[in-house]
């Protein structure tokens, strides 16, 4: 056992010594930045190039939700200076004044790349674009394995067939989940009428039986490989399953679906303001955006970048830029005050208990 | 002769099953295909891969010097802890050892969170040293209880004889005492390192930006899918630790009779 | 110089680390959002979706601790009764797979037991029929079986190793068989190992949210994961708080027990 420790400490030493010496970080000539956003959700690559080109060293920090990234911020033990929430945790943090508002002219790039269209959606849980520049945007819908179902999925009730028993993955996420029920009955997502939640709960008891697993991000693997063949999905995401299994496709339902938007947003305590605004700059720039769009597949804003694509069928991919005139119903996330949460939160635990 | 067959199976089906999924995370870091449900050749790219990627080599920097740090000082604090229980009245030393067992007994959620809880409300900012703190608390309890059993096979007369002969206290202990328990401190350390490098609950609500050990490195990294480099590092991990295993054991039997 | 001093920094550490933290929780677990007392928290595990939880996690935590000792104690008694030189190392293979990280591992048996998984292909290439446990209670079991086994097997074995033979031997020689030297003598005398096994495998398995996510496919709600919900999805600290004050009491009535059967309160040797 002695003999054993020593030479365990040796190795260890050893290692510590070899990954320590890439490892001597220090402050950057103009100071750092301290990034707070979602695991895997940027190309790491672009994070040397905005240290190389600025002096500005990141300090990267990753959540896994909102709600994790939530207390966090609000607490401001850890002070963020860039942050990348959704859609309606934007909306929180605007009502509970934690995020102050962008200096445009500051940030020239956001004001001229970004599509139009993107911030008018943003415009539903920030009002006037004050606060959030839109960093990633997609739809939810179904992915479904062509081998695996007669009659291609077109709506989400579908997930309700009982052909496709044992086969269905659902998310394990309370809003997804609840915005899948509601839509299916022609509900808002956003909806607080206790009826119409209701009406959902029930719907997801009944579905539980027919249900294989609720999932978040083995979702992926488990279509990949085939062992469901039906599920709810994010459009990212689909993009690169179908890659890895050309038998799989993705469509958004014709109930109407989530579109979701993560956005760039300084909380109020940001110690390094300006490195902030040169951050979220950097970010929209056509070249960056481009980078960070083939390395985790979400759909960008950034319409110049989009122009850049060189790939032309990833370019015009009606999953990753589907034309959203085309379909009803679609809703963004908001807010729904602390009640609100609180009654989706009761209705997903009855579900999940039963 | 059946009964050593029989206990050899079933020694074997239990080894069988520690070990199948460790295998598998093994033969998974040689799958040329990024995700783990599709098998897409041999490959050895991702060990190449591992040792480029600088966000894999922090965590791992910062698993292991964490590990040691905390085990240390762990061992450290729980080692002199145990030396003066076992100085102590009965129920004084009670209330220590059931003081002791808290972190053991509570659910790794309640230790994670009240810690996060606590460096919240005192202001701390999260980063290296909340998790170390969070670390060391969870650690000694495990050298605590690996060290006191020593301690109480231990015959006071031994060191009181060294005092008599004219030895000092510090002395005594470390020509008497520490021999003794040394074993029972080894262990704790071990047992101490383990959990600190195995930790992720903790770990994670104890964390601050831009730390990450491997643990809540994975974790981020379900999101995009675990990258195969990940399953490279555990396979080096492992073999490296059973070769020190073997070595080990295999070195002459004389040496080691002790 | 007074040894007892010694003790100071543990005793420090505790207050600070242990204590502290712990009445924090207490505190957030009786007040309500705007930091008004109450006892809502704690009793919101009357809830029928609540106590559904724990009766589900009590129960496989139960089973999972069952099943980890009857694996457990025959190979506790095997690994004693092999090769004195060859103890460490037996020891430390049963630590080893620990260093494979607990995440990675627990999504290792998803590749094994999925319906396309490993053995299933094994299975369906032997023409035999297919294993169906993934998202069921039975692969959480196995989960927790896999990942506490360990806790049970090394007190066990610390115990049973420390047995006098000479006990077992003078047993024999004064005419007992097999049976009643294990349950006169051996089984006794391993009781401290076992209860601080049963504690360490059962608390662990009462409050883990991560296995019955990955291996359950979240299709059982454990009252970890209700917990943990709380914390990460609702962010309703309060709730959460409460309810982790109730497990709280679940551990220190096992904690209880396990002084009782053992006054010395000391036996938990690793």
């Amino acid at each position: 056992m002695k003999k054993f420790i020593a030479l365990l400490l040796c190795g260890i030493f050893t290692a510590t010594a070899l990954t320590g010496c890439g490892s001597s970080s220090s402050a950057g000539e103009n100071g750092e930045v301290i990034v707070y956003n979602w695991g895997e959700y940027i190309d790491p690559e672009t994070l040397t190039m905005f240290e190389e080109e600025t002096g500005i060293k990141v300090v990267y920090d990753e959540f896994e939700t909102n709600e994790i990234m939530y207390p966090k911020v609000e607490a401001g033990s850890s002070a963020y200076d860039v942050v990348c929430p959704s859609d309606y945790m934007v909306q929180k943090m605007i009502e509970n004044d934690l995020i102050q508002e962008l200096d445009y002219d500051k940030i020239p790039n956001a004001k001229e790349n970004i599509g139009a269209q993107y911030y008018e959606q943003a415009a539903a849980y920030d009002p006037g674009n004050k606060y959030c520049v839109p960093y990633c945007w997609g739809t939810v819908g179904i992915i479904y394995n062509k081998t695996m179902v007669d009659t291609p999925p077109t709506k989400w009730a579908d997930l309700w067939d009982e052909k496709y028993a044992d086969n269905i993955l659902m998310m394990d996420s309370i809003k997804d989940s609840f915005m899948v029920a509601l839509k299916k009955n022609g509900f808002s997502s956003n909806s607080l009428d206790e009826s119409e939640l209701q009406i959902a709960t029930n719907d997801l008891i009944a579905q539980k039986p027919l249900v294989q697993a609720y999932v978040v991000d083995q979702v992926r693997d488990k279509m990949i490989g085939g062992e469901a063949a039906i599920g709810v999905m994010f459009s990212g995401d689909a993009i690169y399953v179908i890659g890895e299994n050309p038998d799989l496709d993705y469509v958004i339902p014709e109930e109407g679906t989530n579109v979701w938007i993560d956005g760039w947003v300084i909380p109020k305590n940001a110690p390094n303001k300006e490195n902030a605004e040169k951050f979220i700059d950097f970010m929209c720039r056509p070249d960056v955006a481009l980078k960070n769009f083939e390395y985790i597949t979400y759909g960008t804003p950034n319409t110049a970048a989009r122009e850049l694509i060189e790939d032309e069928d990833l370019k015009n991919s009606p999953i990753a830029f589907p034309d959203l005139t085309q379909y009803n119903n679609l809703e963004t996330f908001l807010y729904l005050g602390e009640d609100g949460e609180e009654l989706f939160n009761k209705y997903w635990k009855e579900v999940m208990s039963n | 002769m059946i009964k050593t067959t029989a206990q050899k199976i079933y020694l074997g089906l239990i080894f069988i099953f520690l070990y199948a999924p460790i295998i598998t995370l093994i033969v998974l870091s040689f799958n040329a295909s990024k995700t783990r449900a599709k098998w897409g050749g041999f490959t050895t790219k991702w060990y190449a891969a591992l040792f480029r990627n600088e966000q894999i080599m922090q965590a791992l920097w910062n698993t292991l010097t964490l590990a040691i740090l905390s085990a240390l000082i762990a061992t450290l604090i729980g080692t002199i802890a145990c030396i003066a229980m076992q100085s102590m009245k009965r129920t004084s030393r009670a209330v220590l050892m059931g003081i002791t067992n808290i972190p053991m007994l509570n659910a790794e959620i309640v230790t994670g969170i009240s810690l996060m809880l606590l460096f919240l409300s005192f202001g701390i900012k999260f980063g290296f040293g909340t998790i170390l703190l969070a670390h060391i608390t969870f650690n000694i309890p495990y050298v605590i209880l690996s060290v006191m059993p020593r301690m109480k096979q231990l015959n006071p007369s031994t060191y009181e004889a060294a005092l008599d002969l004219g030895s000092s206290h510090t002395y005594a202990f470390f020509k008497v005492v520490f021999p003794d328990i040394l074993p029972g401190i080894l262990s704790g350390f071990l047992m101490a390192f383990t959990m600190s490098l195995d930790d992720f609950i903790i770990t994670h609500f104890t964390k601050g930006p831009g730390v990450d050990t491997l643990s809540t490195k994975i974790y981020t990294e379900v999101k995009k899918g675990i990258k195969p480099e990940m399953y490279a590092l555990s396979t080096i991990i492992f073999v490296t630790v059973l070769i020190l295993l073997l070595l080990v054991n295999y070195t002459p039997k004389g040496k080691k009779k002790k | 110089m007074n040894r007892k001093l010694l003790s100071l920094p543990f005793i420090f550490w505790s207050a600070m680390f242990v204590i502290v933290p712990l009445c924090m929780v207490f505190y957030y677990g009786l007040t309500d959002k705007s930091g008004a007392f109450t006892f809502d928290n704690i009793l919101a595990i009357a809830t029928v979706e609540h106590s559904k939880a724990l009766w589900e996690a009590l129960k496989l935590s139960v089973i999972s601790t069952v099943i980890c000792l009857l694996l457990a104690y025959p190979l506790a008694m095997i690994l004693c009764n092999m090769n004195v030189n060859q103890n460490s190392f037996l020891v430390l293979i049963f630590i080893l797979p620990m260093w494979m990280n607990f995440l990675l591992r627990t999504l290792a048996w998803q590749t094994l037991l999925e319906k396309t998984g490993v053995i299933n292909s094994i299975l369906s290439a032997l023409h035999l029929p297919s294993l169906n446990i993934i998202n069921t209670p039975y692969a959480i079991v196995l989960g927790m079986v896999y990942n506490f086994l360990p806790f049970m097997v090394l007190p066990l074995y610390n115990v049973l190793v420390k047995i006098d033979k000479n006990v077992i031997n003078a047993a024999y020689d004064l005419g007992a068989n097999g049976a009643q030297t294990f349950f006169r003598i051996i089984f006794p005398l391993s009781l401290p190992g076992m209860f601080s096994g049963i504690t360490m495998v059962f608390v662990p398995a009462l409050t883990t949210f991560v296995i019955s996510k990955i291996l359950g496919g979240s299709k059982i709600l454990l009252i970890g994961n209700v917990i943990e919900q709380e914390f990460t999805q609702t962010g309703n600290w309060n709730l959460g708080s409460g309810l982790s004050i109730v497990l709280m009491l679940f551990i220190i009535f096992n904690m209880v027990i396990s002084v009782i059967t053992d006054k010395e309160g000391e036996a938990n040797t690793l």
